[in-house]
């Protein structure tokens, strides 16, 4: 068994392992990783991400049990103090002695902090790690507690740096940008770019300083006041982010007397060797034909041929060149830059296309012959990114007129052709290194049926995600030539339709809709389609209620009643199974009365009460609650009501319980979110008076037990439901009805009943009882557990809002009047009353 | 039931001559909105936290005349920040108050100003 000890735990000491569990030949080795960090290793590229949720588990890269599951030795909070090459054996800090037969360096950077007067001072702070950020919010809370209009200054106006503006806008401070060149993002834009780069951010709020050069940082008592630049000029600031570079932690390639580069860098060769054959280094601390690439893509090849190194395929090197094509989102702003961005005059022509009231700007490169594509730059709108860069990457031919790459598209679509024009080897995805060859691959042989299993099956698009429309398009385009049907998306703002959604939320882990919308959207801000979607999703994986994020639910989830013609709503209790005391019905009675309420039996054989006003909502709820009511989610796309026949308690004809029975499956149902609103029914008898055949899940009791309909309706398209199983207990139906409505959760289209989805399932009823009944996907024992914790954490979303003052303020129809709407006309009807009839 | 609409215009900025001192900024949803009284008026007001910025249109959807645009989802329909009534789905820009469900009517929008943590509506009346 040989030894391979990784030093670092950033992103490419991660992909290192990633890379070496999933290569082939890797018995007969072992890894121990060791990073400095107190956590495993995270996304350091959206780190930005941070501010947003402060939480740093949604960064890992994998948790930590990822580690132990896969046999590899996690040491983190332990630091690599030196190497010992003529023993093979690592120190750490806390002199601990391990002894490797390999050693890979990937120890990464560290944030470059200029020698400048002053820098020392309290609130100067770098921008590198979650602990970094933990202090800067720290101090800006502070701050912002002092003086309301406090300052920050970014120094560095590069691709970090303006992350970092962004990042202290968000945290409430006044944000300004230093940077010492006469441009931002020197490395990829050239200066028109950047000054129409520049407008758009200083419309959203980011003060922009260029040719700044800072002298010193000015103090009171040790803490930063302001930033001098030269005499007489001064910016005055509470706090200061230094983000000018990063320099390689290669402490270690000194200690131990590996050949260094002049300005730092470990040197290595294109088997990421250094001068010891036995050590690699990876990632921002390896020097690489003479550089030091502050990219993940770099990185994450250099840990795929060390892997490969190690394990003996030694064909497996490093390219002479390297690609550094990068495509972001920078606050909210496109920025791309491909091949070369700035070329001289004398090797080909530029065409320019610049939009200053847009905040738009793009340069394509041609060559002198106008034959090729060398490399570009865009602003403001990057959608031609992936196809630039691909004909770049791929000398693909450009049009006769170049023109056509970068110009608005004229009707009859874009001048680029189709991505299915793009050669097999092209490479889509740079971050995972994932060809075009590969992504037909994995649909051509089955393997994928959809985006989301292409995205698992070859990972394109998890690292940056700049490719996610490309691998799209190459999907859809693939799944059409093999004729099978393409899902749609959910709305403009999202590329994915439900299933999609489900997926990414469920492994993501997200908690709200705008993570879900920033890092898988298009850009947009939501909407009525999508936003209500996700609640609903929020709701299946993490069992939220709605009063969770109350803003994105669809209006009448938002206030948990059903809004009726003239803007007032309806009341639902929940009476499970249509079972009701007298006294309860009472006290619905004397409820309904004291606030003049429509009052009517509904078609789920409960009691609607009609014409509360929103104020109304809560007084008559704290009412109902009193008297053991609780919510009938009449509002909610979820369960109902389960009907029952009254059964063996007291039918001469009955066969089975059916009333305790339907009380038991609504009391376990309720509350749940899905797709569409659920009914189910549950008769005592074959002549079925509960009318069970109509409803989503419909059970009628027989000798021997009960027979399980699946998938009935009533509604615009009546459908009976289908014979499902036969004469089964109380147990097996649980079984297989939190099986089915799980599965249906998941994979459901958006506002799609069981019914349409049955019968839109490939293979229809059998396939459902093999994936129900045998198991076929061996997926019921993860279904039965997700409905358990769903069933487990239920709880009444109206004894949640009248017992928290903060929702309470929800039902006020005035912010700045305890007034009622005096808009609203009732007119007599019968012995009740109705809404105005619309004109 | 036309006297209703009658009541709201839509206002510019330049138009303005009364801010009126609405709410506190907690007073509102994070992208969503909340019912203003001014007078005898309903404004419906947003906060549009996506955007960094505030909207406000009259309460009153002029498809069926309720007072219910304040309950109403928002978003955006191709970059055009918009709200949905609750009732049947109609949705009017946050903008300009066009009608983006391609119907023949629009509503009144009136400029919003945030200061010291305070929201205003304008009106030039």
């Amino acid at each position: 068994m040989k030894t391979i000890i990784v030093v670092g735990n950033g992103m490419v000491g991660y992909k290192f392992c990633e890379k070496f569990v999933s290569a082939a030949n890797n018995k007969g080795f072992r890894v121990i990783v060791f990073g400095e960090e107190p956590r495993p290793a995270y996304d350091r590229v959206h780190l930005s991400e941070f501010f947003e949720n402060q939480d740093a588990k949604a960064l890992e890269m994998a948790p930590a049990e990822w580690y132990a599951e896969n046999a590899i030795d996690l040491i983190v909070d332990e630091r690599v103090s030196d190497i010992q090459r003529n023993t093979k054996t690592v120190i750490t800090a806390k002199n601990r002695v391990f002894t490797y037969d390999y050693l890979v360096l990937a120890t990464g950077s560290s944030a470059f902090v200029p020698p400048i007067k002053g820098v020392e001072k309290e609130g100067v702070f770098v921008y590198r790690t979650i602990e970094d950020l933990e202090g800067m919010l720290a101090y800006a809370d502070k701050l912002r507690k002092e003086n309301p209009d406090a300052k920050a200054a970014v120094l560095g106006g590069g691709l970090l740096g303006l992350e970092a503006g962004k990042a202290v806008m968000d945290m409430g401070l006044e944000p300004h940008i230093v940077e010492f060149a006469p441009k931002l993002m020197p490395r990829q834009l050239d200066s028109r770019s950047s000054q129409v780069l520049q407008l758009k951010l200083e419309s959203i709020g980011l003060n922009i300083h260029l040719s700044k050069a800072t002298n010193q940082i000015l103090g009171d008592e040790g803490k930063i006041t302001g930033m001098e630049f030269g005499e007489d000029d001064v910016l005055n600031v509470d706090m200061l982010v230094v983000s000018a570079g990063i320099r390689p932690r290669d402490e270690l390639g000194k200690t131990s007397g590996l050949e260094m580069g002049v300005r730092g860098g470990i040197v290595v060769n294109n088997k990421m060797q250094t001068s010891d054959e036995n050590i690699f280094a990876i990632g921002e601390v390896a020097l690489y034909n003479q550089m030091i690439y502050g990219l993940v893509a770099p990185g994450y090849d250099m840990a795929g041929v060390a892997v490969d190194q190690i394990l003996g395929n030694k064909e497996s090197l490093m390219p002479a060149s390297i690609d550094m094509s990068t495509k972001l989102k920078l606050i909210g702003v496109d920025v791309a830059s491909f091949g070369e961005p700035f070329m001289p005059a004398s090797k080909g022509h530029s065409i320019i296309f610049e939009n200053k009231t847009q905040h738009l700007y793009k340069r394509i490169n041609v060559s002198l012959d106008g034959k090729s594509l060398l490399g570009g730059i865009l602003v403001g709108d990057a959608s031609d990114y992936n196809m630039l860069h691909q004909i770049y990457l791929n000398g693909m031919k450009i049009p006769e007129d170049p023109a056509q790459l970068i110009l608005p598209a004229t009707e009859g679509g874009s001048s680029f052709g189709d991505v299915m024009d793009l050669p097999d080897e092209a490479q889509v995805c740079s971050c995972e290194n994932v060809t075009k060859g590969q992504i037909c691959g994995v649909i051509e042989s089955g393997e994928a049926k959809d985006l989301a299993d292409v995205v698992s099956c070859t990972k394109a698009g998890t690292g940056c995600g700049g490719c996610k429309p490309m691998v799209k398009d190459i999907t859809t385009a693939t799944l059409k030539s093999l004729g099978i049907e393409v899902k749609d998306s959910v709305c403009e703002h999202f590329d994915y339709n439900r299933q999609d959604l489900y997926k990414i939320i469920e492994v993501k882990g997200y908690t709200t809709f705008n993570e879900v919308l920033d890092n898988h959207g298009n850009g947009g801000h939501g909407c009525e389609l999508c936003k209500p979607l996700v609640a609903s999703l929020m709701a299946t994986i993490n069992a939220d209620t709605a009063n969770k994020e109350y803003a994105i639910q669809d209006s009448n989830d938002r206030f948990l009643a059903n809004i009726q013609r003239n803007g007032t709503y309806s009341v639902v209790p929940r009476v499970p199974g249509g079972e009701i005391t007298p006294d309860k019905l009472i006290a619905l009675g004397q409820i309904a009365k004291k606030y003049d309420l429509y009052t009517k039996v509904t078609g789920g054989v409960r009691i609607d009460l009609f014409g509360a006003t929103l104020n109304q909502l809560p007084l008559i709820w704290k009412e109902l609650i009193a008297h053991g009511f609780e919510s009938g989610h009449a509002y909610g796309k979820s369960l109902r009501t389960v009907k029952t026949c009254v059964g063996s308690t007291w039918c001469r004809y009955g066969m089975a319980e059916s009333v305790s029975f339907g009380i038991e499956l609504e009391n376990r149902y309720r509350g749940i979110r899905a797709p569409h609103k659920i009914k189910g029914g549950v008769s005592g008898c074959i002549r079925e008076c509960a009318e069970a055949r109509g409803k989503d899940f419909g059970l009628i009791a027989v000798e021997g037990g009960w027979n399980l309909y699946l998938g009935g309706n009533g509604g615009a398209n009546p459908r009976h439901a289908e014979l499902f199983a036969e004469q089964i207990d109380n147990e097996t139906v649980v079984k297989y009805l939190d099986r089915y409505l799980m599965f249906y959760m998941r994979t459901a289209k958006p506002l799609q009943r069981t019914a349409a989805w049955q019968e839109r399932l490939e293979g229809g009823l059998e396939y459902l009882k093999e994936v129900v009944i045998e198991d076929k996907l061996g997926i019921v024992e993860d279904l039965e557990t997700e409905m358990e914790t769903l069933v487990n954490k239920f709880e009444c979303e109206w004894t949640q809002a009248v017992n928290d003052p903060e929702v309470m303020k929800r039902f006020n129809h005035f912010v700045n009047s305890d007034e009622e709407d005096d808009n609203i006309v009732f007119v007599p009807m019968r012995d009740q009353k109705m809404p105005e009839q619309w004109t | 039931m036309e006297q209703i609409l009658e009541q709201y215009t839509s206002t510019k900025l330049e138009d303005v001559k009364i801010w009126f001192k609405a709410a506190t900024v907690q007073d509102f949803p994070f992208d969503g909105g909340a019912c203003v009284k001014y007078k005898n008026k309903q404004i419906a007001v947003f906060n549009f936290a996506r955007l960094n910025k505030w909207y406000a249109c009259q309460n009153v959807c002029p498809h069926k005349m309720e007072m219910v645009l304040s309950r109403g989802m928002i978003g955006d329909d191709k970059g055009t920040p918009k709200v949905a009534c609750p009732l049947h789905k109609k949705t009017f820009s946050l903008e300009d108050g066009s009608n983006l469900t391609g119907e023949d009517f629009k509503i009144a929008t009136y400029p919003v100003k945030i200061e010291d943590e305070i929201v205003y509506i304008g009106f030039s009346e």
